[in-house]
């Protein structure tokens, strides 16, 4: 690992790690799920869903402690639990003069909190640092499957209904006016939300999960003033992120997720700084649209 | 277009609601409210603040649930209405976020998603209706401006026009003249009017009492509960005004209230 790196071939560097096959499958699944995190972080940002994606990322954890132990597919239970805290935060709100920011940080504690919990009672081989903080390096051959098989879901979703939660995101009373039953959108994003969220579990563990959801967003929202760049330049900056930040942890030897994760403040910096019409330092004042 | 075209031939009622009540948990914001709208007609819908205009927009949208009564709009269900597209809603503030990343162009075009496919690809024709209505707006020439670039008064035309674009036999607009300068008033009111001559009927609120007298051929005036209906002339009479507003005294000729104090 050392050797190349010092070898200054910028190419070797690039190539060498892709001999690995943890490697290959750490590049793939991490440029998967940046996808498909870059593309929903736009609706999370545009509908200041921030602190609800946090509080989805974190609600799965039981869900996924309890899916290993009875041997279902995590994502399942991960969904499940994603899906119910939503309903809670929602019930929780519509029933109590609690604000709902309160409820959302009330509801999500309570599920991570549960997690840890089972997580210490239940003896199984889950690995509490590998939900925490994602190990896209040592994935198995079943967790690559069924986040692929997520990335798709979540892929067919946001594309099929992408105008329809943008204008649910803009104007939902307009959505409701012209007859499309914005209840029905809500749930599907939120249920999207869950689905992105146990992916990108995998790759930066629970505790980051909220960075791939909304720090490409933000970026590419200080780029643009269009709703589709803005989508494009989110999955690319997303995805430019989760391949460098991978071989970045390979090349250096450090924590995969939070690799993953610096390259996009990193990325958002540079946006904040230098972008053209919204960066501070406001290099070109008359350019994009 | 055809519908109405058909529909013409008999004396078609637009809106139909009988007998509406509303409540907010428990209190009441309106009650036993009554309705006809036929085609091709302008109603205004004048009351003061807190008389339940909103609120009675709102049950036409099936956005409140009315506790009692029961409304139709052209002849069928609110939300077969809908689904129809035959019902357009110009809210009076827009609530949305004005950073949010769309142009003038990608608003107006909102107003075709209902008729348009399931991944809302725009058509030739919802292409040609949202030109047609930035031109009737005149917001044509700035149809690439991001929506939080525009001033109030181009904002709330960007709204109209997407309210036209939808091409709803039905418009309910909830107080559009208020904040616009007096070359937008006239651009509007000329919009309905012409908008009237497509045969489509239109229900304004508003509390600006001059507005009615202009282009509205019946009026309705509202304190909690319909107080008079009718053809403008003969509902625009002082009592009627005087009990709409509370006992405060409008000025009958250029219609603006006079407070007592």
């Amino acid at each position: 690992m050392l050797s190349s790196f010092i070898s200054f071939d910028p190419l070797s560097l690039l190539i060498d790690p892709l001999s690995h096959d943890f490697m290959r499958r750490a590049l793939m699944i991490s440029s998967c799920v940046g996808a498909i995190c870059g593309l929903l972080s736009c609706y999370m940002t545009l509908k200041g869903w921030a602190l609800m994606g946090d509080a989805v990322s974190h609600a799965v954890m039981p869900g996924v402690v309890v899916a290993y132990a009875l041997g279902l597919p995590f994502s399942l239970g991960a969904f499940v639990f994603g899906v119910g805290s939503v309903a809670l935060i929602g019930y929780v709100k519509q029933k109590s003069r609690i604000k709902e920011d309160t409820v959302i940080g009330l509801v999500f504690t309570g599920f991570f909190a549960l997690g840890l919990v089972l997580v210490s009672k239940i003896k199984s081989n889950i690995d509490l640092m590998h939900i925490l903080f994602g190990s896209p390096l040592g994935i198995s051959d079943s967790d690559v499957r069924q986040t692929l098989l997520i990335c798709l879901i979540v892929v067919a979703v946001l594309i099929t209904f992408r105008r329809d939660f943008m204008l649910y995101c803009f104007d939902p009373t307009h959505a409701r006016s012209i007859g499309i039953n914005t209840g029905v959108l809500h749930y599907l994003l939120l249920s999207i939300l869950s689905l992105a969220a146990v992916a990108g579990l995998q790759t930066v563990g629970i505790i980051l999960v909220v960075a791939m959801l909304i720090t490409p967003g933000a970026t590419a929202y200080l780029l643009t003033d269009r709703f589709d760049r803005m989508t494009i330049l989110a999955v690319i900056s997303s995805v430019i992120s989760s391949l460098l930040g991978v071989y970045i942890s390979y090349w250096l030897d450090i924590e995969t997720g939070g690799s993953i994760v610096l390259v996009q403040t990193t990325l958002f910096l540079l946006a904040f700084l230098f972008a053209p019409r919204y960066g501070i330092l406001k290099i070109n004042n008359s350019a994009i649209t | 277009m055809d519908l109405y075209r058909k529909n013409r031939e008999l004396d078609f009622l637009r809106i139909e609601a009988e007998e509406l009540c509303v409540d907010y948990n428990g209190t009441v914001a309106l009650y036993d409210a009554s309705l006809k709208l036929k085609e091709g007609c302008i109603c205004g819908l004048v009351g003061m603040n807190g008389a339940g205009k909103t609120t009675f927009f709102k049950a036409l949208m099936g956005f409140v649930r009315p506790s009692m009564g029961k409304i139709l709009i052209n002849g069928r269900s609110v939300a077969d209405a809908q689904r129809d597209q035959a019902v357009a809603y110009v809210p009076q503030n827009e609530g949305i976020d004005c950073s949010f990343p769309v142009s003038v162009w990608d608003v107006v075009m909102m107003g075709r998603y209902g008729a348009m496919n399931f991944l809302r690809v725009p058509r030739e024709s919802d292409k040609r209706a949202v030109v047609d209505a930035l031109e009737r707006v005149e917001l044509l020439d700035l149809r690439k401006r991001p929506i939080g670039a525009l001033s109030g008064g181009q904002r709330k035309r960007a709204f109209l026009a997407r309210a036209i674009a939808q091409r709803a036999s039905v418009l309910l607009l909830d107080e559009p003249f208020s904040g616009v300068d007096i070359r937008t008033e006239k651009l509007m009111s000329e919009l309905f009017l012409q908008l009237r001559r497509d045969g489509r009927s239109i229900l304004i609120s508003t509390h600006d009492l001059s507005h009615v007298r202009e282009f509205c051929d019946v009026v309705v005036l509202i304190n909690k509960t319909v107080l008079a209906y009718g053809n403008t002339s003969e509902v625009f009479t002082s009592e009627n005004l005087s009990m709409t507003f509370g006992g405060m005294t409008p000025d009958p000729i250029s219609g603006s209230i006079s407070s007592e104090d």
